[in-house]
């Protein structure tokens, strides 16, 4: 083992490992984090606590990911290239592994333009993969960034983000080659709604094996009605919902489509279960974590193992 | 080139109110090319400033004056024989030009006329857009002579964010993906595997970050 993260443990004991998804309050709401875990706590290995994410203020995600900590649970600390230069980084990664966090995710992060604060200006000293450079370098080398040696270095299970739609297509499987090289250990990706195109792309990865150097965890996003599917298709950069998903959730009425978007989900997991190279699942209920039990039980993933 | 863009008007007109007496400066050079503060711009300027003085019931003295490069002192030297005929100066030349003045005629209040906007060059009649940011450590020599310093609107330097979209940036639907274009450019040119290598993270002092930046050539020093 490279680190004491569960999420590590839970990979190598070769179950589908869980994770989750919680984005910390637009205030000083401790409470509103600790509601969210509670939700979650009994059905995922690790929940990612997001990083200002879509360039909106938030509390920090070190500091929302303490207190995920601090109630048993196991935070992926989310940080991204935007908000922050290598100092500031490296300065958060040993602050949150002083309170016991040891995962990870690296992100280069929304553009400030999609945000609350369009007029400031984004860092982007380092690039995500660069980061994943750095982390690796902090818990292998036991050294900085700029090579002064750390004292007490803070080892992190190392995660990043991919996505198999964006443009281009033939890139994806290279870019992730390129993560692995960088330090990832695992890596979740964007939400899956055309499995078949999911599907080609893990062929390529398997072909390359990759599936041996990285844990690829399967992003799952279950759809509350056909206007958010709709409007993931049309207005997220780098969504590829197909038609007959947008269809099959427009074919049923109005107060059923929440059902059908949660079955859609469990089938989605069902049938990337099978698929060489798929080691768990990422699920993003956005604003809608008391349906993660659900899905994961419906899918057949609870209990969790205990590692 | 260095582009620029002039001003509004009423931002103009609020720096030299409380003057009578102006000296129009433009420049030859770059913001000539872009039609932001050569000699015709700053013949229109003049007539704008006289129009509203009218319309106000006033009367502006203004000296037109053109340089051949506004951000070289010899040149900028060339104003000493109009210098006090004028209250305050208005240039229209790129921040270079206006620092240059502000340094020789320490007296004289200067002001700009443009807002200076960005190194690029010319994608159609008319239209100019950012290609360089000077980061003082050119890459261009292993992305396929496409920058993704100054047009990735996250700088990245190993490949392309999540946000591409049909080959164009997350950030508004007339920017390029960078690289998008890197890639295409690198198959082109048979040179693919080069996208694999890892760009290390970059030394940013050379493009600013060690502080204001100076060339120094001893072989041409006086």
């Amino acid at each position: 083992m490279k680190t004491e993260s569960k999420l590590e443990r839970v990979l190598a004991s070769g179950n589908l490992a869980v994770t989750s998804e919680c984005g910390p309050p637009r205030g000083a709401l401790p409470e509103k984090i600790k509601e969210k875990a509670n939700l979650l706590k009994d059905h995922i290995d690790a929940v990612n606590v997001t990083d200002n994410q879509t360039a909106m203020v938030r509390m920090s995600s070190c500091a929302a990911s303490i207190i995920i900590k601090q109630m048993g649970l196991d935070p992926i600390l989310q940080m991204v290239s935007r908000d922050r230069n290598r100092l500031a980084m490296q300065a958060d990664i040993i602050g949150a592994y002083s309170f016991g966090i040891n995962t990870m995710l690296c992100l280069s992060g929304d553009h400030p333009k999609f945000g609350d604060h369009p007029n400031a200006k984004g860092v982007f000293d380092l690039d995500s993969i660069q980061m994943l450079q750095t982390v690796r370098k902090m818990r292998d080398e036991g050294k900085f960034q700029g090579g002064a040696d750390i004292l007490n270095a803070p080892k992190m299970f190392i995660g990043a983000a991919a996505n198999p739609f964006a443009d281009p297509f033939e890139l994806r499987v290279m870019r992730l080659a390129k993560k692995a090289k960088a330090g990832a250990d695992f890596v979740q990706t964007q939400c899956i709604f055309n499995l078949d195109k999911f599907e080609k792309y893990m062929e390529m990865v398997c072909d390359r094996g990759l599936d041996e150097q990285i844990h690829i965890l399967a992003g799952i996003t279950p759809m509350k009605s056909v206007g958010m599917a709709r409007y993931m298709k049309n207005k997220v950069p780098g969504m590829d919902v197909p038609d007959e998903v947008i269809d099959r959730m427009a074919g049923v009425p109005k107060e059923k489509q929440a059902e059908e978007g949660i079955k859609i989900a469990v089938e989605s997991i069902e049938r990337l279960k099978q698929v060489k190279g798929v080691h768990g699942f990422h699920i993003m209920a956005i604003e809608w974590e008391e349906k993660v039990p659900e899905i994961v039980e419906k899918a057949g993933l609870f209990p969790r193992p205990v590692v | 080139m260095i582009t620029a863009e002039q001003k509004p008007l009423k931002e103009i007109i609020d720096y030299i109110s409380p003057y009578d007496r102006i000296l129009l400066v433009g420049c030859n050079e770059c913001v000539t090319v872009c039609a932001a503060g050569g000699r015709k711009e700053v013949g229109l300027l003049a007539s704008a400033l006289h129009l509203h003085c009218l319309k106000q019931g006033k009367t502006l003295d203004i000296k037109e004056i053109t340089l051949e490069r506004q951000c070289d002192p010899e040149y900028v030297e060339e104003l000493v024989s109009s210098i006090d005929s004028a209250d305050a100066i208005l240039s229209m030349a790129c921040g270079c030009g206006v620092q240059t003045i502000a340094e020789r005629y320490r007296e004289k209040p200067v002001f700009p006329a443009v807002n200076t906007k960005f190194m690029g060059a010319s994608e159609a009649q008319g239209i100019w857009a950012e290609r360089c940011q000077g980061c003082g450590d050119c890459l261009l020599g292993i992305t396929g002579g496409i920058c993704p310093v100054a047009r990735c609107s996250k700088h990245l330097l190993n490949g392309p964010c999540g946000g591409t979209s049909y080959g164009k940036c997350e950030v508004a639907p007339d920017i390029d993906c960078a690289w998008c274009l890197i890639w295409e450019r690198l198959k082109a040119l048979g040179m693919e595997k080069r996208y694999e290598e890892i760009m290390e993270a970059k030394d940013w002092r050379p493009a600013g970050g060690g502080g204001p930046r100076k060339i120094i050539r001893e072989d041409l020093s006086l």
